[in-house]
């Protein structure tokens, strides 16, 4: 039971297609927690590094290579702006772990500039994220991750680190950096994991 | 990056309003009581939600203005043109209504008074308000360490907590510069944004125990934060806090 707002009646313009307190933006709000990292395609590189310590890596040139993919997804951020049908390209994680062995349950992600956010390694297979380096037919602007970000569009957008450089796999989960700072360890926008404990 | 630990269930309460002030023709501070609120660091934010009388709800963030000094806690909101929530807060809400809130959120744009080094404040628009938050805890804590707040406006009516700002600069505790975008006062001749030059004159130059806060509307941040990184600033020491629309469809 909440209390009314005496004299507040909404604009209700968020649609019954967004997650609970989502409201739709045709804008894309940039949020970080400090200077954009420049990074140059050609001193990029991007790794998988497996809870016995095995590491796979590749440069600008050899990702590049890998198959890409189209991919048309709603996403959704925690301070609540969700846009829909945003249009990517990038490389399916399937296709960056099928020569990765691992039985660990947990991934942290780590970027260029030092952000890390943590992940169930679950939510990054069969389909469900990617390394993404164009946005809406560009190649993905520094404000916004580039030149690659990892995409999970099923949760809160800040599990989608950008500037990512590389996953490290471990049996434990850990917490990175928001999440230490007291949001979710999940991040479901559709069951409104915003911050711990929710 | 440095960890923070601040983990621990967030639950809504209600507040009352129990002032409101009118800081600039389109920002007001809100006065809320919360009793049973349990206290935040400079910067920190909080969500505030408000609920339509058939249970249509609507919540956004806003900075914390006030140091932590009880359970009194002030937040400024500026008046966003077709908003949704800032209209209300700005226009319908009156003093002795309750208003819900949920927080504090965020341990990482904070300012904590055991911090010795030197703190520089870089605000434009209402992105002032978590960095008067580390100012008024400065103040309150009696904290030496140097503090200088460069504050980006677009007419010295926009001027957000000019009487506290002034009041400040006079004890000095705290060096400010107020820059003017659009319209300086008389006898203020620079009109035009924040650039290396002014930096360079104003601003604190890199040093290894100077922290930088960043605050304001993306565009704002992101042309700070360039050039305090191409001055030489360690970018793990400046912080950064966007709000507010990118102004463009990407
Ligand atoms: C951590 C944090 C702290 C904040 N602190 C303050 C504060 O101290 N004072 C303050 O006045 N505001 C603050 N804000 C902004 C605030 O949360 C709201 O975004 C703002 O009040 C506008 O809300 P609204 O409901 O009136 O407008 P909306 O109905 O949300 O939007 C109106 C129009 O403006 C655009 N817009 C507005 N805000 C945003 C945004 N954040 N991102 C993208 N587009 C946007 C929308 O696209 C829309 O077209 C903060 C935001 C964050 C994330």
């Amino acid at each position: 039971m909440g209390i009314v707002s005496p004299g507040f009646t909404g604009r209700r313009r968020s649609g019954t297609e967004l997650p609970p307190g989502q409201y739709l933006t045709r804008d894309f709000p940039v949020l970080s927690a400090g200077p954009t990292p420049h990074i140059q395609p050609e001193h990029w590189e991007f790794s998988i590094a497996t809870e016995s310590g095995e590491v796979h890596k590749w440069d600008w040139p050899a990702f590049l290579k890998l198959p890409a993919e189209e991919i048309t997804r709603d996403i959704h951020c925690v301070t609540r702006w969700s846009k829909l049908e945003s249009e990517w390209k990038g490389v399916s994680l399937d296709t960056l772990f099928a020569d990765v062995e691992t039985s660990a349950d947990f991934v942290m992600a780590h970027s260029y500039g030092g952000y890390t956010t943590n992940l169930p390694l679950d939510d990054l297979l069969d389909g469900q994220a990617w390394i993404a380096y164009e946005f809406e037919g560009d190649p993905l602007g520094a404000e916004h991750g580039g030149p690659a970000r990892l995409l999970v569009p099923h949760l809160y957008f800040w599990k989608s680190a950008k500037w990512v450089r590389g996953l490290v796999l471990s049996d434990a989960e850990d917490l990175g950096f928001w999440e230490t700072a007291g949001y979710h360890e999940y991040g479901d926008p559709w069951k409104e994991q915003r911050y711990a404990g929710d | 990056m440095e960890r923070t630990a601040v983990r621990r269930r967030l639950t809504w309460q209600a507040g009352t309003v129990t002032e409101i002030r009118e800081e600039t023709a389109t920002a007001r501070t809100i006065v809320l009581d919360l009793p049973d609120w349990p206290g935040h660091l400079a910067g920190q934010h909080l969500d505030v939600r408000l609920t339509a009388p058939d249970g249509y709800r609507a919540s956004r963030s806003y900075s914390i203005a006030s140091a932590w000094t009880g359970s009194t806690i002030e937040l400024t909101v500026e008046q966003v043109p077709d908003g949704e929530v800032s209209p209300y807060l700005v226009d319908v809400l009156k003093v002795g209504d309750p208003l819900e809130v949920r927080g504090p959120v965020g341990g990482w744009f904070v300012w904590r008074p055991d911090s010795a080094g030197p703190i520089q404040l870089i605000g434009g628009g209402s992105g002032v308000v978590p960095l008067m938050a580390m100012l008024r805890e400065h103040a309150h804590a009696s904290s030496t360490a140097p503090a200088r707040l460069l504050y980006s406006v677009r007419r010295p009516t926009s001027v957000i907590y000019a009487a506290d700002l002034k009041k400040l600069a006079m004890s000095d505790d705290v060096d400010l510069t107020f820059v003017y975008t659009r319209e300086a006062p008389p006898g203020e001749p620079r009109v035009g944004r924040v650039d290396a030059e002014l930096l360079a004159a104003k601003a604190f130059a890199p040093t290894d125990d100077l922290t930088t806060y960043v605050c304001g509307p993306t565009p704002f941040v992101e042309a700070v934060a360039d050039l305090l990184v191409a001055a030489g600033h360690d970018p793990a020491r400046v912080r950064t806090e966007r709000f507010g629309p990118t102004g463009g469809p990407r």
